[in-house]
């Protein structure tokens, strides 16, 4: 039944999906679209851009958009689709969520063995750099557009960022409403 | 020392979870889940003035481990994050309040696509707010990069670690998750040959525990 082969994909997606966005869209791509023909290559496109444009990481978006489509394209219910989403949300969460358990107690337990101690001082300065580079990555011309393409976007967005960067680091100005404010800068000025 | 993890009744220092200064576990990772767009690395900013700043159920320290633990696992790095931090303060039902309240909204939401607004990517009003939100996503993440620096001790004799892991990741796609077995061993190799007798970390005690401290971002033992 197909809530079974949801189950089933979503939960290897979730148990082998490493390196997190792009590495598992290309996953789920491979699994939702080219093997178990639940949506096409263009719908799949779509809810790639869907998912940058709502909350929630690529995998559970399209997790829970596939689970619903996958179930109504074979001919289900508006409520079985709905079934079919909490499927493979829950099943892509869940290698997570025991893998993360078990983790979490074996580092309670040896947090301050030196060992372990030693491993993460060498982490955190990479972690910064991880963080430095997810930031980098996402200057691309789809964010901010370029100066030849459009101007006009290009500059505005330069200067989002740089207000958001300032405004937070200078003036303490918080995440949430900073982001509410930015969408109504780009529905006023784009 | 673990027994703050999941006794409802211990003594230990167990911060207010429930209800208090703006919600238990699920409300904060409503709110964070909500508002987690373009991205797990998004959540961070979030989880930085949520979790750290204002609650204080983590410390910096804490959130970078956890990011750098939660990058390495398999699965989506937001989803990792929400669960390690809800095991940590409330057990697995701690776990399952953050999970479920970081997935709900986004699964709410596209279900409601789903349903209802197929064309909702192509809707201009839309289109118009993402294009204002994207680049204030992008500073967004960027903005922590200068606390977490301070808290991981990035000083001018090693700021060529995030540098390197940075250019390494970003110029020539390298997976972050070489990058943290590298940075892991470096850690374990330094401490077993160079460090030899000093702990890393002055206070094991302040480390790890969840008793609210003052926002300072130095290992001062714990008051």
């Amino acid at each position: 039944m197909i809530f079974f082969q949801l189950f089933y994909t979503f939960f290897l997606i979730g148990l082998f999906g490493f390196g997190g966005g792009y590495a598992m869209i290309s996953m789920i791509q491979g699994e939702v679209v080219t093997n178990h023909h639940w949506m096409t290559m263009g719908e799949f496109t779509d809810i790639v851009a869907v998912s940058q444009m709502t909350p929630g990481p690529i995998g559970i978006n399209s997790a829970t958009y596939v689970g619903y489509t996958a179930v109504v394209n074979v001919g289900g219910e508006h409520w079985m689709g709905i079934l079919g989403s909490v499927t493979a949300t829950f099943a892509v969460v869940l290698p997570s969520f025991i893998l993360m358990l078990l983790i979490s107690k074996f580092l309670m337990k040896y947090k301050h063995h030196p060992v372990v101690e030693h491993v993460f001082l060498g982490l955190r300065p990479a972690v910064v750099g991880l963080l430095a580079a997810a930031c980098l990555l996402l200057m691309t011309p789809e964010n901010f557009s370029t100066p030849s393409e459009s101007p006009w976007q290009f500059w505005i967005s330069v200067g989002i960022f740089l207000f958001t960067l300032i405004g937070c680091q200078v003036y303490k100005l918080k995440p949430i409403p900073t982001l509410l404010f930015c969408a109504f800068v780009g529905i006023l000025l784009f | 020392m673990n027994k703050f993890r999941s006794d409802p009744q211990s003594k230990v220092t167990t911060p207010p979870i429930k209800g208090g200064r703006g919600g238990g576990l699920f409300t904060t990772f409503f709110h964070i889940g909500l508002f987690t767009i373009g991205g797990g690395y998004a959540m961070i900013p979030l989880i930085e003035e949520k979790i750290v700043d204002e609650k204080q159920w983590i410390s910096r320290e804490e959130l970078l481990d956890l990011m750098a633990v939660a990058q390495s696992c398999p699965g989506v790095f937001a989803v990792n994050i929400a669960i390690f931090i809800g095991y940590k303060l409330r057990g697995i039902r701690g776990a399952l309040a953050s999970t479920i309240g970081c997935c709900l909204p986004s699964f709410l939401i596209i279900l409601a696509i789903a349903l209802f607004f197929r064309q909702f990517q192509d809707n201009p009003w839309v289109a118009r707010a993402f294009r204002g939100i994207r680049p204030c996503v992008v500073a967004l993440i960027a903005a922590p990069t200068f606390k977490m620096a301070k808290t991981a001790k990035i000083g001018l004799t090693n700021i060529w670690i995030p540098i390197l892991s940075a250019f390494l990741i970003w110029m020539f796609g390298v997976s972050p998750i070489w990058v943290i077995a590298i940075a892991g061993l470096g850690g374990y190799l330094y401490g077993k040959f160079v460090d030899q007798g000093l702990t890393p970390n002055p206070s094991p005690k302040g480390e790890g525990s969840i008793h609210p401290q003052e926002n300072t971002n130095d290992n001062s033992p714990q008051q």
